[in-house]
């Protein structure tokens, strides 16, 4: 199985930063990784993701001006890969023990140096059987506009269906009424779903 | 439908007075319910049935309103539907079953209060409605399907004729063929005999269907051992190839003051005038009318007047309307045969009557024939039914006198007069019942109408009918949805002493071969069935 991807730097009971293995090779955004721990499985979904140096305080410099692409300069700067690095945050939404889903967050956050796991399309198929979640990721305090990011989930989730347009209209219906007062909001989310 | 295609939704809200709110589930769309249709209540001990009579559209967010979704995709909208903006029903509980054995038995009751929170709700089933309803029986007669349901919606005719009944409905909304039908449930189904004063000849012999494209058959031709056909105007009936039993003539000496009373309006007589046809009776005796008639202009005739202080113009006036009455060509001076006893006789042997007024159609002639042998035949049940109180013999078959046009009868300034106004208020006493059909019920008198048995009404949408049909009725601003959105044919509302709860129906099919099988089906021997059928369509 190689789905491994990155490993947990950073971890708290809703979510976790992990950086990527390989530089930029980043799960999309919005889609399900998950954490595997003896006991239990931990669900999470990428809300934000980006590459920055290694060391905060040197930033990279532009390097391309005499070469003719892009590839060219990492070609000529080999250093520059171990000089950056690519990291992705991910919100919890739920995790499995026994086999049994449960959306909502789990007891203990997970360990640093945990590996993270791009999840399969069966996995995320058997994971978007209930909208539960959707309260976790209304609640988060993401540095992303929060309706790109449900959108982003949903998306995801409903490429992996065997109806998707009937599994966003379900969807659809448990966010009104999770965002029974907020219609604008709603419309924006849902401005975003429809193909 | 599945069980599962029945439920619609949840109660939310509700009160006895005005009805429960219910919320509609996703999947049962507002589009598919009907006012009018009857759903049942699985309350957490009872089960209610109630009538929906209101649907509306509701929305959790007024900025939805405000700002609507884009209709051009329907994604937004299918998302919507069923959460943020949902289709509420408002249903009127009519009964309920107790849970328990003794309430099971008992049968359905009328409510007394509400489903409690979030009581399931589903459309009512054919064994709910065959619960309220009965099955057709040997008392039960099927008159319909209650709206967008198989079940048969049948009644007690034996009960409904113990009452006077009434059938309204504006022109053209099918009253003749709910009558039709009614009459032949009542030949068939109850001990009661009908009196049908025909003023459209339709019940006897065939009639056309509304648009006039077809015949419909009518009680002679399917019943012709049951009912005698009579007849004002032997002509026409004759030209019509009506088989009639009798032909009706009147006497001068039949006419009684009462009877000029009541055609008071018709015949643009003054109050003095009707005052002294009493008068005239008082001093000429029974041929009091021919005598009138008689005097001529004359020293004599003035003096007559003065003596009985009778003003001329008056007298002119009432001469007028007598010779109105004269012209009339059914009225004869002496009458060969009394009609009256005729009619009794076939009433007796249980035959029922129709009288056909023939080319006679003008409401002068049918209020008086109609008032006048109603008098007649009030006067010998009356007796007869004191006879048998007193021990003596069987009590008459009960009676069943249908009237067209009956606010020319029943209206407040003639109701007090006639023997119709007596018979709606007492003479289920006596045996003998109206069966009363107008297509303007605000004409009638308020007491008329309130001692009603049953009223059957089909479309009416004059504010004042509605108001007066439905005076009384428990839950009548719902009722009001119902009833003004009955279509306009072959669709009616009934509600009072013969059913359980108002319901709204479809009338069963009439004027098919099979549909006249169905009727014959079970009166006469099935030979004899078969053998009247051959006859009638060969």
């Amino acid at each position: 199985m190689n789905s491994k991807i990155g490993e947990v730097i950073e971890s708290t009971s809703t979510g976790f930063l992990a950086e990527a293995y390989e530089l930029y090779n980043l799960p999309a955004f919005g889609s399900l990784v998950k954490v595997v721990e003896p006991l239990v499985e931990i669900y999470g979904v990428v809300c934000q993701a980006g590459t920055a140096s290694i060391e905060p305080g040197r930033r990279p410099i532009a390097r391309g001006k005499d070469e003719a692409s892009e590839e060219a300069i990492y070609r000529s700067s080999p250093q520059l890969i171990r000089l950056l690095r690519s990291e992705f945050s991910v919100l919890i939404v739920g995790y499995a023990r026994d086999a049994k889903i449960y959306q909502y967050l789990p007891s203990k956050p997970v360990r640093i140096h945990a590996f993270v796991h791009q999840c399969s399309a069966d996995e995320l198929k058997r994971f978007s059987q209930t909208f539960d979640f959707l309260n976790l990721l209304l609640a988060a305090n993401v540095q992303v506009p929060l309706e790109e990011l449900m959108a982003a989930v949903l998306r995801e989730m409903s490429q992996v269906q065997d109806d998707p347009r009937a599994f966003l209209v379900l969807a659809g219906k448990s966010l009104t009424s999770l965002l029974g007062g907020d219609y604008q909001r709603l419309r924006t989310i849902l401005g975003r779903l429809r193909s | 439908m599945t069980e599962v295609d029945k439920a619609l939704g949840i109660v939310v809200s509700g009160s006895v007075e005005k009805g429960v709110d219910i919320r509609l589930d996703t999947q049962a769309s507002v589009e598919d319910m009907v006012v009018g249709r009857y759903v049942t209540i699985e309350g957490a001990k009872r089960r209610f049935f109630g009538m929906i009579t209101d649907i509306s559209l509701g929305v959790t967010d007024e900025a939805i309103m405000q700002t609507p979704p884009d209709v051009s995709n329907s994604f937004t909208s299918e998302v919507l539907a069923g959460t943020a903006t949902y289709g509420t029903l408002h249903v009127l509980p009519m009964l309920t079953i107790g849970g328990d054995t003794a309430s099971i038995i008992e049968g359905p009751q009328p409510v007394k209060t509400v489903p409690s929170h979030f009581s399931r709700v589903s459309l009512a089933s054919e064994q709910d409605m065959e619960l309220v309803f009965g099955k057709e029986d040997a008392q039960r007669f099927w008159i319909g399907n209650p709206l967008d349901m198989e079940t048969r919606l049948c009644l007690n005719l034996e009960e409904l004729v113990k009452r006077s009944n009434g059938i309204f409905g504006k022109s053209g909304t099918g009253k003749t063929f709910l009558t039709r039908l009614l009459l032949i449930g009542i030949l068939q189904k109850s001990k009661a005999v009908n009196l049908i004063f025909d003023m459209h000849n339709e019940y006897g012999w065939e009639g056309s269907s509304e648009g006039g494209s077809r015949k419909v058959k009518a009680l002679k031709q399917l019943f012709a051992e049951k009912v005698a056909v009579f007849t004002l105007d032997e002509e026409n009936s004759k030209r019509r190839g009506v088989s009639t039993d009798f032909t009706v003539r009147i006497g001068f000496d039949e006419i009684d003051p009462e009877d000029i009373a009541l055609l008071r309006q018709t015949l643009n007589l003054t109050e003095p005038a009707t005052e002294a046809v009493y008068q005239l009776r008082r001093r000429f005796g029974k041929d009091w009318m021919q005598k009138t008639l008689d005097l001529s202009d004359s020293e004599e005739t003035r003096n007559l007047l003065l003596q009985m202080n009778i003003h001329e113009s008056t007298f002119g006036n009432l001469r007028r309307g007598l010779v109105t009455i004269r012209r009339l060509p059914f009225i004869v001076p002496h009458a060969p045969v009394d009609a009256v006893k005729s009619i009794l006789e076939y009433l007796d042997r249980g035959i029922n009557v129709v009288l056909e007024f023939g080319r006679h159609r003008d409401i002068t002639a049918y209020v008086l024939v109609a008032n006048m042998l109603a008098r007649r035949i009030y006067d010998s049940y009356q007796k007869k039914m004191e006879a048998s109180m007193a021990g003596n013999v069987a009590p008459p078959t009960p009676l069943v006198i249908t009237i067209e046009e009956a606010h020319k009868f029943l209206n407040r300034d003639v109701a007090n007069y006639t023997i119709f106004g007596n018979i709606a208020r007492e003479m289920r006493k006596y045996n003998v019942t109206l069966l009363v059909i107008d297509q303007r019920p605000s004409a009638i008198d308020e007491e008329v109408m309130s001692q009603l048995g049953t009223k059957i009404t089909c479309l009416l949408d004059n504010e004042k009918d509605v108001d007066s049909v439905l005076a009384g009725v428990s839950g009548k601003n719902e009722l009001k949805t119902v009833l003004s959105r009955l279509a306009p044919k072959q669709q009616a509302m009934i509600f009072g002493h013969a059913v359980l709860m108002p319901v709204s129906f479809q009338v069963r099919e009439w004027g098919s071969q099979e549909s006249y099988k169905e009727f014959t089906h079970g009166t006469h021997s099935k030979q004899q069935a078969e053998k009247d059928i051959k006859e009638l369509f060969d």
